[in-house]
């Protein structure tokens, strides 16, 4: 069933946005809303073409009177966000995603005309620990009950999700659990990571990272929205890189630091506006996640076009970043070693 | 002559891998004329190592194992602990299946998992498709910092059932210890005693996966660090399951860490098929302590028999 009126959440950032864009292209689609607190960037606002924007705080009851006079039948709540909006944003981030959760579901519960439910959450509802087993399937849950952060943000936004659909068996609702993005165009806190000149890592640890290339991303999200495909499935890319390998291949350096002095350098990074990293993700850095997307391609019927070294390379040569060590430098030297090896014989 | 086949002299597939497998048996006669073209060779291969780990250029499984690595760096070092220190010897390396997920089960002893590091070395060098032994692991372990990431990345992962059946089922060779901290850590009085095995799980995992268990002995490892004290208030102080006490540590600080030269014996019995119980065998508990105990039981009769022939406990 193709939807006819489509909201998204989340409009201003780039998944809601592209998504927006997507279905405003799409002719099947008749009408497609697009809701958040702030406008969406210029360029961004170019592409939603014919979509319209809705300047509305889902925490505000407001939100339940557009669903209702709009005829929506297709809500997709991606604004379900980890990057806070700046150094005091963690706060009002957590009301967003789970007050602005409850109140959106509450309006969809209201009206009779919602048929489905789309929900962007994140593998970070598995948590991160050295007692889970090395690949997640849907079915298992976290060992430690992830306690702050996004990642508690998503667990509650989960079990929201459930009670709506316990309470509307008549509505299909899929929920997608993303491994972290990556793509030349997204702005993550992943992306900026990498992007530093001096990658800061925990010392003694190398996590296992699958990435999910933004375009697979939308593409998911797009599919979920225009097929009938309830449950709850994990998403991300194939293979695996250690956050060490992904350093190195973005032509960083490492720099490993001890356990005990992770919060300090956390906190500078906060505090100089580079990073924002919450203890959950830095839990993520100790020891990665990798999910199993056998449902994805089986049940879902989708296999991400880019692997996670894919789609990491492609995010390397699209920032355009440039190595400390030049690759051409290396090979030069491993030439001339070998070269005056020979000579040497 | 309708019948008549080209059959090719020299398959150059074929003589590669003969090449690659006995490169020091029948030396190519070109290395015989210049003896530098071996340094420099080896030199290449240091070099273009030294270029993937740079560009970061390599695979790593989703369990973390980072083969290129684990080839390079971390399998050498244990060569001369293997041939010259330990002398192992294997027996029935023809029970260890060249393709195929099987659970190799075997007695752990040692104070330190050095039995573990030298099976997985044996299979890796010995076995004709030399195969890389998956371990299962305790979670201090993989909580470990530093020795946590190594395990990751040399192909270990956590022992519990989702980790095994996932590596069983992909074709997977998988070693498990079951005894864990029990067997290694236990008083050198205790020797050759197999402790508790767990509580099956790896006897479930195969049996939902149906791969064999292959039960494997190892003699010569209790020797190595004859554990005769345990102080338990400073295993408690590190999170350590014991804290060892040799004739020679603490008392010689760093020099008693160095091993007993004692001589190895590690056989591999008859693979236990697991694929004739039909589904849902691993949920009925009775095969599963069944089978549990015929492996244990197997494994501690084959350590007495090795322990008879044994004469002398350093050679042999």
């Amino acid at each position: 069933m193709t939807p006819k009126v489509v909201l998204v959440t989340g409009v201003s950032r780039f998944l809601g946005g592209h998504l927006a864009a997507r279905f405003a292209a799409n002719p099947d689609v008749e009408r497609v809303l697009g809701v958040d607190t702030e406008p969406p960037p210029r360029d961004l606002l170019r592409r939603m073409g014919r979509a319209e924007f809705v300047r509305a705080d889902i925490r505000n009851p407001l939100i339940s009177k557009v669903i209702a006079t709009a005829n929506v039948d297709t809500v997709v709540h991606a604004s379900v966000t980890a990057n806070p909006a700046g150094p005091t944003g963690r706060t009002a981030m957590k009301e967003m995603n789970v007050i602005g959760t409850m109140q959106l579901l509450a309006a969809c519960q209201k009206s009779p005309k919602v048929r489905k439910l789309v929900v962007k959450s994140t593998s970070a509802v598995y948590g991160s620990s050295s007692r889970d087993p090395a690949v997640f399937t849907e079915d298992m849950s976290p060992k430690d009950l992830p306690s702050s952060g996004y990642a508690k943000d998503a667990v509650e936004v989960e079990g929201y999700v459930r009670g709506f659909g316990r309470r509307r068996p008549d509505v299909n609702v899929t929920t997608l659990r993303f491994t972290n993005f990556i793509g030349p165009r997204i702005d993550t806190v992943l992306t900026r990571y990498f992007a530093l000149p001096v990658v800061p890592t925990v010392l003694g640890y190398d996590a296992r990272v699958q990435l999910l290339h933004s375009e697979d991303a939308l593409a998911v999200l797009e599919r979920a929205t225009l097929h009938d495909l309830p449950g709850v499935f994990n998403v991300g890319g194939d293979g695996v890189l250690l956050l060490s390998q992904a350093i190195r291949r973005a032509g960083r350096l490492n720099l490993p630091v001890p356990s005990a002095a992770v919060p300090t350098v956390g906190g500078f990074f906060r505090s100089a506006r580079l990073v924002d990293f919450s203890p959950d993700q830095m839990r993520f850095l100790n020891w990665g996640r990798v999910v199993d997307t056998t449902l994805l391609k089986e049940d879902f019927g989708f296999t991400p076009r880019w692997t996670t070294q894919q789609a990491f390379d492609d995010y390397v040569s699209g920032r355009g970043l440039k190595p400390l060590i030049d690759p051409e430098t290396v090979a030069a030297a491993e030439r001339g070693i070998l070269d005056a090896a020979a000579r040497f014989r | 002559m309708a019948g008549a086949r080209v059959i090719p002299l020299h398959d150059p597939e074929r003589d590669a891998a003969r090449r690659a497998r006995h490169v020091e048996v029948v030396p190519e006669p070109e290395q015989q004329q210049s003896p530098a073209a071996d340094w420099e060779r080896r030199l290449a291969d240091l070099l273009s190592f030294a270029r993937r780990r740079i560009a970061g250029d390599y695979e790593v499984d989703e369990f973390g194992f980072d083969r290129d690595l684990t080839e390079n760096v971390l399998m050498p070092p244990l060569k001369p602990l293997y041939e010259k220190w330990f002398r192992v010897e294997t027996i029935g390396m023809s029970n260890v299946p060249a393709a195929g997920g099987a659970l190799i089960v075997a007695n752990h002893s040692g104070t330190l998992p050095l039995d573990a590091l030298m099976t997985s070395y044996g299979i890796a060098s010995e076995h004709p498709a030399q195969r890389h032994m998956r371990m299962l692991g305790a979670d201090l372990v993989f909580r470990t910092p530093v020795l946590g990431a190594l395990a990751r990345k040399s192909g270990q992962t956590l022992a519990c059932n989702p980790d095994a059946e996932r590596l069983l089922s992909s074709g997977e060779l998988v070693g498990v210890w079951p005894e864990g901290f029990k067997g290694i850590g236990k008083p050198f009085k205790d020797r050759y005693k197999l402790q508790r095995f767990g509580r099956g799980g790896f006897v479930a995992a195969a049996l939902k996966t149906g791969t064999p268990i292959i039960p494997c002995s190892i003699v010569g490892a209790e020797e190595i660090y004859p554990m005769i004290g345990d102080i338990k208030a400073l295993a408690r102080l590190f999170g350590f399951p014991y804290f060892p006490v040799t004739p020679f540590f603490p008392l010689l600080g760093p020099l008693g860490a160095i091993p007993l030269p004692s001589k190895w014996y590690i056989e591999f019995g008859e693979p236990i098929r697991t694929d004739v119980f039909g589904d849902g065998a691993a949920d009925d508990p009775m095969l599963v302590f069944n089978l549990t105990d015929q492996v244990r039981e197997t494994i501690q009769q084959t350590l007495y028999r090795l322990l008879t022939q044994r004469r002398n406990v350093f050679l042999g």
